[in-house]
């Protein structure tokens, strides 16, 4: 039997389009929009100004605050100005514009494709590596890597889990990078576990992707310390807390991090980056990005640089098509819908999915009949149901009683509704304003 | 450019609607009909068509004249209803007994409680009971089973709790009564739909198949019923008879697989799913031993179906990383 995580969970249709695709690096586009906020946390400070010659894998964003993490320029050129523009969150935020110039990179970088597997860097280098060159976690959520190599007092790290599960439908970026880029991330893990000062990582891997488990297995061998969990196909196992109960079995207690269960996880792309970070000295300043949809005439998979606008990803895959009804920055599950094509990719782009019209839009509701599947179908074991009609009456306390604050927004529930229930939409409501009420009682 | 849709995740919907639902129940309850048509004859087919046709009407005047809303008929929840009311009713019940059942079914048991996913209590049982209570005579009479002349009159658990009252033993009275294979097949007397349970047990497979319902409401009914019975046939075998007679007998599959799985009117965790069919089954078991009915299983879904808010209260689904 698979392994995978035991309360709740749904199956959607996987539509992985480019599964196929290599990575191909998408050509540099004339002018870049480098967000200062790629992560979560504070703004990054920009350290240059209109007028400033950049280059390749400069620091032009200073992580400002705890939780943060540095910019690196994706391009070289001149700054033409900072502004601000939307991004994928349909808030404005600033940006640093730069048009493009040749492609000169800073010469610290190394640019050969030589694998470095000797790991020469101490514990405390590798971390101060990894913060310098800006690495966040690539899954999506963005956090600042180098926060979760040092956990708070108190609590220590006994294995490292690799989030190489890809559980969202269509996105397969993470899949393409374990098949070409094996070695580097096996590297990188190595790089993670000495990092966080540990002796064990499991990298956990959907089993719909055969070749990359069996490519893993081979290579893992080499490699002291890392075990390859194949998982059962089941929706949301990229869910951190998920990810864990399937791999070692333990469930993290409600509102804790995962160090509470000694565990830290890291995704399957962030470790590469970390590989680069460490052993090439590369800062992170593109990612893979896989751009599909059914209507897409070549679905891909496209190294793309930071700041490059989402419609010449688009282009690339053969522009956007005429049915197309909505653009998703990230996968159909937990994927942000964009308001424009302006919109500049960053470092948590896992991915651009566009819709058809057909496919966008949403149905009509009908009345609940009280059938049980968002109840079943939850991965934290709450209740959707009641958790919407407790936001739509605004009884807060309830809600709070009722553990609206453990829901992790994967959208089991509204994906499971048969009477196209938005079930999620509302318990964001109540998420929302019960936080505002806890953190109230707090201060 | 052309406007994008902006709207939160997620963005894709899983292929269940409401229509799905009942249009599987609806498919699952065909096997059934055709049994109560092989055992009853056209009767059965007559009575069935005219309490669905009832139901659905109702509901349209119901929601259109006195709610004053869309007609939700094509939703197809009346039509189950209409097609498990009739399943409750004896082949011989006057028509216009079907029609008055339908009557107080949608009217009192649904739309007085605000229509579909509203209502406290099952439509089809308030139908049902409202019938046995106000014409009981009308209601217990049963018409022979073509495939059993010997036992028309009575039920296998009308013979079963006359003769037991009547002093006799289980042993004396087993030679009057259909064999376990009779029951599982159909050849007994009793309510249209409730006689085979090899029918009703291929359509609760197909629910199942279809995940319309999950196996722990009719585990729960069937497995309490059965181990309550066990333990008074083990203390007294000859007052009380085998486990296998009772889950076979009577309304146990129907109410079990299609009354109790009722959506509306069953909890919403798992646990409390567990917890609410237990209860089904053991005060379906002590009033079929104890009670002045022979029949149980109608009553005790009636009265597990007004404690169903409590147990949404109380008893929460399990919780990740925690307590419940």
């Amino acid at each position: 039997m698979l392994k995978t995580f035991k309360i709740g969970g749904i199956h959607p249709a996987e539509n992985k389009l480019s599964a196929n695709a290599s990575i191909q690096a998408l050509a540099i586009p004339k002018t870049v929009y480098i967000p200062m906020a790629q992560h979560i946390g504070a703004p990054a400070t920009p350290l240059v100004k209109k007028g400033d010659m950049v280059k390749v894998g400069q620091m032009i964003g200073k992580a400002s605050g705890f939780v943060s993490a540095n910019i690196h320029s994706s391009v070289s050129g001149k700054v033409k100005k900072i502004d601000q523009i939307l991004d994928s969150s349909g808030y404005k935020k600033d940006v640093v514009v730069v048009d493009v110039d040749g492609d000169e990179w800073e010469e610290t970088i190394d640019r050969s494709s030589d694998l470095v597997k000797e790991i020469t860097m101490t514990q405390d280098e590798i971390k101060a590596r990894i913060a310098e060159a800006g690495i966040v976690g690539l899954g999506g959520a963005t956090f600042p890597t180098h926060i979760k190599l040092s956990p708070p007092p108190g609590n220590t790290a006994e294995v490292l889990v690799i989030n190489a599960v890809e559980c969202e439908p269509y996105l397969t970026a993470d899949h393409q990078i374990m098949l070409e880029k094996g070695e580097e991330i096996m590297v990188g893990v190595s790089i993670l576990m000495k990092g966080i000062g540990v002796s064990k990582a499991i990298i956990g891997i959907e089993n719909n992707k055969k070749d990359a488990i069996d490519h893993f297995k081979k290579l893992a061998k080499a490699y002291e310390g890392i075990e390859i969990t194949p998982l059962k196909v089941q929706y949301p196992q990229g869910g951190e807390k998920q990810l864990i109960a399937a791999t070692i079995g333990k469930e993290v207690p409600s509102g804790a991090l995962p160090i509470a269960v000694g565990a830290v996880v890291n995704n399957v792309a962030t470790a590469y980056a970390v590989y680069e970070a460490v052993q090439k000295n590369k800062p992170l300043f593109e990612r893979v990005v896989t751009v599909t949809g059914k209507s897409v005439s070549k679905p891909c998979n496209l190294l793309v640089r930071g700041g490059t606008p989402i419609q010449d990803l688009i282009d690339e895959a053969g522009g956007l098509p005429e049915d197309t009804g909505k653009v998703i920055s990230g996968g159909p599950m937990m994927g942000k819908a964009v308001v424009n094509l302006e919109i500049p990719s960053a470092k948590g782009t896992s991915g651009i999915l566009i819709m058809q019209d057909t496919e966008s839009a949403r149905e009509k509701m009908d009345a609940c009949i009280r059938c049980s599947k968002c109840v079943k179908a939850c991965p934290m074991g709450i209740e959707p149901y009641l958790l919407m009609s407790l936001a739509e009456k605004s009884m807060w306390e309830q809600s709070e009683n009722r553990n609206v604050m453990d829901c992790i927004e994967c959208g089991s529930c509204s994906f499971t509704c048969p009477s196209n229930r938005p079930l999620l939409d509302y318990i964001r409501l109540g998420k929302g304003t019960v936080g505002q009420i806890i953190r109230s009682r707090r201060s | 450019m052309k406007l994008l849709t902006v709207s939160p995740s997620p963005h894709i919907k899983g292929d269940e609607s409401v229509k799905k639902i009942m249009y599987g129940v609806v498919l699952s309850l065909i096997p059934a009909l055709i049994a109560s048509t092989f055992f009853f004859g056209w009767q059965a087919l007559m009575i069935t068509a005219v309490s669905v046709a009832s139901c659905v009407i109702f509901e349209h005047l119901f929601q259109r004249y006195l709610l004053k809303g869309e007609s939700t008929i094509q939703d197809g929840s009346a039509v189950i209803t209409g097609l498990l009311l009739a399943f409750n009713v004896p082949s011989s019940l006057p028509i216009w007994l079907v029609i008055l059942g339908a009557l107080i079914a949608i009217g009192v048991g649904k739309m007085t409680f605000g229509g579909l996913g509203q209502n406290l209590f099952n439509p089809v049982l308030v139908g049902r009971v409202f019938l046995l209570i106000s014409f009981p005579v009308q209601m217990t009479s049963w018409s022979a089973n073509s495939a059993v002349d010997a036992f028309s009159g009575a039920t296998p658990l009308g013979v079963l709790k006359e003769g037991l009252k009547s002093g006799q033993s289980v042993s004396q009275l087993l030679p009057n009564l259909p064999t376990n294979f009779d029951l599982f097949y159909g050849s007994m007397t009793g309510s249209l739909g409730e006689i085979s349970a090899v029918a009703l047990l291929i359509g609760g497979l197909f629910m199942l198949y279809k995940k319309i319902i999950t196996w722990h409401i009719p585990v729960a009914v069937l497995g309490s019923m059965f181990i309550l019975q066990g333990i008074l046939y083990l203390v007294d075998p000859e007052l009380y008879i085998n486990p296998l007679f009772h889950i076979l007998s009577g309304g146990a599959m129907l109410g079990a697989i299609y009354m109790a799985t009722d959506m509306v009117t069953s909890p919403m965790s798992v646990k409390g799913q567990l917890i609410y069919g237990a209860a089904i089954g053991i005060i379906t078991i002590c009033i079929r031993n104890f009670g002045a009915y022979p029949e149980g299983i109608s009553f005790a879904i009636l009265i597990m179906n007004a404690v169903v808010p409590l147990i949404n209260n109380y008893v929460k689904p399990t919780r990740f990383g925690g307590q419940a």
